[in-house]
């Protein structure tokens, strides 16, 4: 009998220190992020505090990216593609280079404009301030914002004026670095490769298809056009391109996937004018290849 | 009393181990597969006319589980999980790791680096690949995704942070699958015989751990003395 006493009293022990054990593990974690608390942004002029967008947070984002931040909100199953877990700090959207955290002004600029073909829209309805508050309540979710700094910017040179050699040059990049394995030989995104691409948590994705009018991800300038196939979008197939393509190149490409738009642009007018078969070209390179 | 005793004891050994430390020991050993090697399947490369044209006479399959002569498991990493000193730990093998993208597959499939070490990302292929590597970044390594078309220089990078192991992919070609491993001090990957050896292991106590991506990982306790290399045999079982 006293035997089997000691026995429970060491197993009572044994569970208590367990329990004691984890509480104390919770609370470091807890500890942590409150301490994380204090994050701030800078955005131009505006210092964003993370503690000021508590609330905006919990009545706006905290149904999709859910209150951890790890994007298991209780909306996100219903949601295709599946909303950001920021704890894990890679966004799609950066001025950044690829494997590096984005500027404030980035995800500044997230917030502000939604994210085309998703649920996530724009919050411009908001002020700056609780828009920059809101950017240091993001980042505050990830621990790298604490131990690393964001990447280097890729640097865009002043957009080139548009010529009819430029673009024959942008269509010659498009088929050079082949482009249309995955957004498809005249671009509409049905390449070779499209069917089979799925992002890093392995669901399908599609390549954008520059025929169907829709706004990109990351922006709708020409700039951000370049920006987006320089940085890639971490987190999906899209990779980097700023090793392979030159600043100049990179300038005729956007220039050839604009005129691949629907939308009216000088680009599209140009190449109607030069007679410039969209894809004609670069639907022949698999072929050539063989 | 005991304690002073214990720490002079300390003391005295400590200098003996760092000295010994520059007469350089190695474990060597095998790696086999128990059981009948699984299947693996053929590669259907059509997507891509320039890797089917590397393949025709030579059909590719699957890397998953390579089964040499005599049961012999290649690419499995062996490295010291335990009794490595920190400095000994931060030493990598002076060889750079390549890994190579050749007739669209990975060469080798599975390439083991040290934590810090620089690797090089080359192709040798006529056709564009994306190098993808998806660490956990809540580990301390932190994906990244870059273009690597037709005579594209080679990508220089390296990993901060432990972890057996990354899996790296080509979203183009999708059935190119690989893996990174890195660990700390001193490594090396059974070759087509399952055969392997780590090299420069100071003489001491070490617990070894052999990876495989299917079967995981397995230990065993090892003893190297001076000039005299430690061994240690693996053997997995099929599943």
């Amino acid at each position: 009998m006293r035997r089997m006493m000691l026995n429970g009293s060491l197993v009572l022990t044994a569970l208590v220190t367990i329990a004691l054990c984890s509480l104390s593990w919770g609370q470091a974690t807890k500890a942590e992020e409150d301490q994380r608390l204090g994050m701030e942004s800078h955005i131009g002029k505006l210092t964003g505090h993370a503690t000021s967008a508590q609330g905006n947070y919990r009545r706006y984002c905290v149904g999709c990216h859910g209150e951890l931040g790890d994007g298991e909100g209780e909306n996100a199953q219903w949601l295709e593609p599946k909303p950001r877990n920021f704890t894990l700090g890679i966004f799609k959207c950066r001025s950044t280079t690829t494997g590096t955290l984005p500027l404030d002004s980035d995800l500044f600029d997230t917030i502000g404009r939604g994210l085309d073909s998703s649920n996530m829209p724009s919050w411009n309805p908001l002020s700056a301030q609780e828009r920059a508050d809101l950017v240091a309540y993001v980042k505050h979710f990830s621990a790298r914002f604490v131990t690393e700094k964001p990447g280097t910017p890729i640097e865009i040179p002043k957009k080139p004026e548009l010529t009819a050699e430029r673009l024959k040059a942008g269509q010659e990049v498009f088929q050079r670095v082949e482009c249309w394995k995955c957004h498809g030989p005249t671009g509409m995104g049905n390449g070779p490769s499209a069917a089979t691409l799925t992002d890093d948590q392995n669901r399908p994705i599609a390549p954008y298809n520059f025929h169907d009018g829709k706004r990109f991800k990351c922006g709708t300038t020409d700039e951000d056009l370049y920006r987006i196939f320089m940085t890639g979008l971490d987190g999906t197939p899209m990779p980097s391109w700023s090793d392979n393509i030159k600043p100049d190149e990179a300038w005729d490409l956007v220039f050839y996937l604009r005129s691949l738009q629907p939308m009216k642009s000088k680009e599209k007018e140009l190449a109607r004018q030069i007679g410039l078969k969209s894809g004609a070209a670069a639907a022949a390179a698999p072929a050539a290849q063989q | 009393m005991i304690s002073v005793l214990l720490l002079l004891a300390i003391g005295l050994l400590w200098p003996a181990r760092s000295v010994s430390a520059a007469a350089e020991g190695k474990i060597t050993g095998t790696v086999k597969l128990d059981g009948a090697a699984p299947h693996m399947k053929g590669i259907d490369m059509s997507k891509d006319p320039f890797c089917v044209k590397q393949h025709e006479n030579s059909p590719a399959h699957l890397e998953n589980v390579v089964v040499g002569a005599g049961g012999g498991l290649q690419n499995v990493v062996l490295y010291i999980s335990q009794g490595l000193s920190a400095a000994e730990a931060s030493q990598a093998p002076a060889k750079e790791p390549v890994f190579d993208q050749k007739n669209c597959m990975y060469t080798p499939h599975v390439l083991a680096m040290g934590v810090n070490q620089k690797f090089k990302v080359m192709t040798s292929d006529q056709t564009t690949h994306n190098i993808h590597p998806l660490p956990n970044p809540l580990a301390g390594n932190i994906p990244w995704n870059k273009s690597q078309p037709p005579g594209a220089p080679p990508i220089e990078s390296s990993w901060k942070a432990e972890e057996v192991a990354i899996p790296v992919k080509c979203n183009i070609h999708p059935w190119m699958h690989g893996y990174f491993v890195v660990v700390k001090g001193p490594y090396a990957t059974t070759d087509e015989k399952g055969a392997y050896t780590i090299e420069n292991v100071p003489p001491g106590n070490y617990t070894v751990t052999a990876w495989q991506e299917e079967y995981g990982t397995q230990t065993a306790k090892v003893t190297v003395a001076a000039g005299k290399p430690g061994t240690a045999d693996f053997t997995f079982k099929a599943k």
